[in-house]
Order: C-alpha cells, then structure tokens, then sequence
C-alpha cells in the first residue's frame, strides 16, 4: 500500500528516495501517529517532501491517491479490472449532468471515450484563470489519469468526503516553482541572483588561512589563496515598458530595484514592444534617448544583458523598415537586436507569458529565435535557468 | 519518550508537533523553514524545556565552517607555547578546541542541538556535515580519537531560504514548514504571550495587523514576533483604550507603528497611503 503511494509521489515529480519510504514504514512502526488520515497526511509530508515548494504537488499527489484512483494506463485498466468496477469510478468524477449524458453508453470503449471528450471540455472551459490546469503540458501525471482529477480536486474535491480535507485546501499553491512569480517569489528569486553575483573573482591572499597552515607546517611558509567574494557581475536590464506589459511592470521593477543593491554595476533602459535604434533610461522622460551605438561603445561585452518584456506585438514591429509604431526606425528591429546580441557575450529574454503560449504568437517564437532559445519564463524556474545560462 | 505538544508558552499546530515528534522517534534532524519571525528558533527551546532537557545552540554565520562545530586544533597557541618551551605542547590534545557538536555528542543525557540559520554558512557546509548527523560520530585526525554520540540529540535545523540546500543532506532530514498561522492560532499565540490582555484588545490588533499583511507592496511584510513586541509596547505604554478604534483618521499608520515596521520606506509608503485615503474623503 504504501508502495503504491510512493510511486503516485514520484510520478507527480516529487523528490523522494527509498530510504524516506522507509524511513516513513519505520515511524508507523513506532507509533507516531494513530489511525488519522489526517495524521497520515502530515507524517508523509514531513518525511518524504523536503521543500515547500512541492507542498502544493504532495497535496494533489494526496488527494489522487486517497480518492482511490490512481493513474493507471488504459491498456491495463481494460485487462485487469472489472469493467462494473471502473465504470463507477468513472462515473464517480462525473457530474450529475454528464451521468446521465453517459448512462445510455453500453460499452467501455464508448464510455471512456465519453469520459476523455467530457474531460477535454472541462479543461477549456476552466482554463482561463486557473494557473494550474495550465501546466498541463508538462504535467507528470502521464497521458490520462491526473488531469481529469486534476481539475476535479480543486473544483469538488471534497465531494467523496464529508468534510474539507487539509490537502485539498491547497494552501502552498504559490510555493510552488512554475507558479508565476508572487512578491514571496521576488525574494527567493533575488537570492538566486546574489549567488550567481558572488561565484565571479579573483584569487586573493587568504591570511588567516596562511597562518595556520603555517603554524600547522611547523613554520615553513604555506601560502594559501581564496576567491575573492567581490561582486563583479555587470548586468544591463532592458524593461519592455507600456501596452501589454502594463500588468507586469511593477513586478519587473520590484524585483530588480531590490537587486540593484546586490550589482555593483548595473544599468536600467526602457523599450518599448522592440528595441530600435535607441532606448530610455528614464521612462518618464523618453525626449532623453540613449542611442544603441553609445551602449555598445561603452558597455563591454563582459555585461550581461536581460530583457525583459512580453515580446507580444505585430510581426512587423521586428521585421520592416518603418515597423514601430511609434517612429520612424530606418533599419528593421532585428538589426539592432542583432547587434546587441553580438556584441555582448550573454543575453536572455525573461518573459512573463507562460511558456506554453510561446510558440501560438509568431512575434515571440520569433524573437525567441533571436535570442537563440534563450528565453526563459518569467518564474521562479525560468529565472533560475537564466541565471545559470548568464553565470556560466 | 515523552511527545511534544504545545505548551503554556508555545502553540504549536499540529502537523508541527507531529513532524516534531516523527523527527524524535526517528531520531534525524528536523529541518525547519518558515518566514523569519514564526518561532523557528523558539521552538528548539520550547522542545527542550517540555522534555526537560538541556539545549545546545550553535548559531550558522556566513564564516561558520563545518569543522568548527566539531573541533579545532589551535595550531598559533600551540606555537607560541613551544617558543615559551611550555610543556604542555607534547600533549596535542591540549589544543583541541571541542565544538558544539562533540559538545551535544558527549552529553551524559539527551539534549536538544539547535543549528540556527544553516543557510547562511556556505553552500558546501551542510555536506560537511552529513556523516556526522547521521552515524552521529567523527573521527579526531589530530588525536586519533572517534567520537560517538553516548545519547543521539535531538536536532534542530533552521534555514532561511536563502541558499538551496544539497539533496543529499536534506534525504537525511525530516522537514516541516512553518506556514504563516492563521487568525485563530494567532490569537492563541497572543492569548499564550499575554494571558491577561482584553479580548477586544487582542482583535482590534490583530485587525490591524492582518490589514497591514494584506497591504500590497510592503518590503518585509510584520510577523508574528512584531505583532508580539507592537502588542506589548501598546500594553506598556497604556495607550487610550479606543486610539486602535479610531482608525479611520490615520488608517494607514497603526499607534507605535515602530514594532511592526521596520523599514523606511515602508512607512513611507503606508504614510503616503494615509495621505490619499485622507484626500478621498
């Protein structure tokens, strides 16, 4: 049994060993806790998961495995169970409504075929603001079994119970890495940051340590070295400012206003939709415009540049000569963005829309071209996988 | 062995006491996260006083090694004494300075280890230490000496957040976060710091300070050790009974706001909050 909940825990991406599974068997064995689920529910959590950040996906591992359903394929659902049995837990996920809708089907076949069509609207009629179905695509449930109890869980997820149960209230959803970035998110982010910021430098002399070593070596000198813990990243951020990046704005600002202290040298500039032929440094005052061709010959290639923006715009904007549309630009954006991109040795895109939408707006996918798939989301996750790439 | 639950002093919900509990029977270190004021390192005192026992804390700086908490051999005394021609240089174990591991390890009864902040050491430190927090023992180059722990204390970890820590060291832990409590344990915690405090009291600051949580875009949102410290300050200083009633006119900036915030511009913003709340009327 607990077998079987361990491999629901692993499949949903949890991190976790053997030696925890064991460890867990060894605590019932010694009677932490009595016949609670509830019990159950927070023993396993504290044993097997190790980050809050997967609170929020034990939770969903939970109630699937507790609702007596676990995701099993369909090939071995036809073989091994009997057909009365696995109608009711069908029917079980099912509305009242979409019950009788189904009652008239004879045979499994067409009953689960009902099921996956049922299932595939519900998931566009929910997906609108609900983040989690949104993860679908990458969702490590396999191909049938979570999400239709996905979107279940937070719907009705107390439906076979007679009481809300702790882990369908979902409490750690925003703990979660794929979870847009919150103002919690902001600081974890943010240390992420300072640790790429510190691993640049140079050796120095480590004098305590030459002492000792010394005094150990009975006093023949032994010069002893240690990276220098200077901060020595350069960074230069680009802000997409203005139109479709109005709601994400404050987040950016926030979020590097707070790092600023962490960079010794760091620049600001403004754009807006697509970098032309130059950039603002004040928003407020866009009449003081800081060309391209400055920034190159004053910035070296060691700098790091970040975009920042949505990238979401007409096509054109990138592409033709006259494309912005709030100027003249004698040469298509890309050519400057192609600059950009050759003289400095690191760049990357962060951009808040969610990954899965990239490649339906052809600007993005092809500005994500530009970048050479260095565009990251605008996530915990994403950010950490940018600054990886620019501490590299 | 006696279980922890909460105490006169100390609320602990009960998944804490549970993962408190899971961490005793199976005898690993309890990792501890949470945001900074929810009691993480209060809790390693309160588990040593309800199982009455002794507690050991050994605070993490970013300097800390994981070599210290065992031992250190002061090699510069040693040094100097044999410049001085002291006699007690043949006897290398003169300079072996215990740390607080060996210090917990050597214990004649079960005592409470507190790691406080394991995240600011550097990165490599908790694997510094994981043999040693799981056989509870380490080897002693200088003296040729291992030491075994006589009785396997009870471990504290708290962490920050601020670095990630390696999986391998945190396989060997149990872990629990300390969400932000909810009203009701809230008001619990307050009733346990101040038993005597009036009920309207207690609600009116806690409306307060909840408002104050919910306001977006504060730097270092209060918890629950500023609302303890503010509740106080509003008790010494015997403020009029109604000045948290009368909100309306200064809305923003809650009586001896110094307690909760902590921040600049945080004040500045909740004054400039006040402003425009003033200028709606």
């Amino acid at each position: 049994m607990l077998i079987e909940f361990f491999l629901t825990l692993k499949k949903s991406g949890i991190k976790t060993t053997l030696k925890e599974l064991l460890d867990l068997i060894k605590a019932l064995q010694l009677g932490v806790i009595k016949f609670k689920t509830e019990d159950f529910y927070y023993l396993s959590r504290s044993i097997m998961v190790k980050d809050e950040k997967f609170y929020d996906r034990f939770d969903r591992a939970f109630s699937i495995f507790f609702n007596g359903i676990s995701d099993l394929d369909l090939e071995f659902l036809k073989n091994e169970i009997p057909e009365e049995w696995l109608r009711k837990q069908f029917e079980k996920t099912l509305s009242k409504e979409e019950k009788d809708k189904i009652q008239s089907l004879n045979d499994l076949e067409e009953l689960m075929k009902k099921f996956m069509e049922t299932f595939n609207e519900q998931r566009k009629r929910h997906e609108g603001g609900n983040k989690w179905i949104g993860t679908g695509g990458t969702s490590p449930y396999g191909a049938y079994g979570s999400n239709p109890f996905g979107i279940r869980i937070g719907q009705d997820g107390n439906r076979n119970f007679s009481a809300a149960k702790v882990w369908d209230k979902r409490k750690f959803i925003n703990l979660d890495d794929d979870v847009e970035i919150g103002t919690r998110n902001i600081k974890v982010v943010l240390k992420k940051l300072r640790k790429f910021s510190r691993i640049d430098g140079q050796d120095e002399l480590d004098v305590g340590e030459t002492i000792r070593k010394t005094a150990n070596n009975g006093g023949f000198v032994d010069i002893r070295l240690k990276p220098e813990r200077k901060n020595q990243v350069k960074v230069l951020l680009f802000f997409d400012v203005g139109g479709s990046m109005d709601p994400y704005i404050k987040l950016c600002e926030e979020l590097f206003s707070a790092a600023k202290y962490e960079f010794k040298n760091m620049e600001y500039f403004y754009f807006h939709n697509f970098v032309y032929e130059g950039v603002w440094k004040n928003n407020e005052r866009r009449e003081d415009v800081v060309y391209l061709d400055e920034i190159i010959n004053k910035y070296g290639s060691d700098y790091k540049i970040i975009f920042v923006g949505d990238a979401s715009m007409g096509i054109y904007e990138i592409t033709h000569v006259n494309g912005s549309i709030e100027h003249y630009n004698e040469k298509p954006g890309e050519l400057y963005f192609k600059r950009i991109k050759n003289h400095f040795d690191r760049l990357v895109w962060l951009n808040p829309i969610p990954k899965e939408d990239w490649e339906y707006v052809q600007s993005i996918d092809y500005t994500r071209y530009l970048t050479e798939n260095k565009m990251y989301n605008f996530t915990i996750d994403g950010v950490n996988q940018a600054v990886k790439f620019l501490s590299k | 062995m006696k279980k922890f639950t909460s105490t006169d002093t100390y609320i602990a919900t009960p998944d804490l006491e549970l993962a408190v509990n899971a961490a005793m029977s199976l005898e690993k270190p309890l990792l501890i996260k949470g945001e900074p004021g929810t009691g993480k390192t209060l809790l390693a005192e309160e588990i040593a006083k309800s199982i009455n026992t002794e507690i050991i804390k050994w605070h993490i700086k970013s300097t800390t090694k994981a070599q210290q908490g065992l031992y250190e051999y002061d090699a510069i005394t040693r040094l100097r004494d044999s410049q001085l021609g002291d006699s007690r240089i043949q006897d290398i174990s003169n300079y072996i300075v215990k740390g607080k591991l060996w210090e917990a390890f050597e214990s004649k009864e079960k005592v409470v280890l507190l790691i406080d902040e394991i995240d600011k050491a550097d990165i490599e430190f908790p694997n510094d230490l994981l043999l040693e927090l799981d056989k509870m023992e380490f080897f002693v180059y200088e003296t040729k000496e291992n030491i075994i722990a006589k009785n396997r204390p009870i471990v504290i970890i708290t962490s920050n957040n601020e670095k990630e820590l390696p999986d391998a060291f945190l396989r060997r832990c149990i872990f629990h976060y300390i969400n932000f409590p909810e009203r009701e344990v809230m008001e619990k915690i307050v009733n346990v710091h101040f038993p005597k405090i009036k009920k309207k009291l207690v609600s009116e600051a806690l409306d307060v300070f909840f408002e104050l949580r919910e306001i977006p875009g504060l730097k270092k949102n209060p918890s629950t050790s500023e609302l303890i410290d503010w509740i106080k300050l509003l008790l010494s200083d015997d403020i009029p009974k109604d000045i948290l009633h009368e909100r309306d006119e200064n809305k923003a900036i809650p009586p001896l706001h110094g307690a909760l915030i902590k921040n600049e511009q945080d004040v500045q913003l909740l004054e400039r909050l006040r402003f425009m709340l003033r200028r709606g009327k």
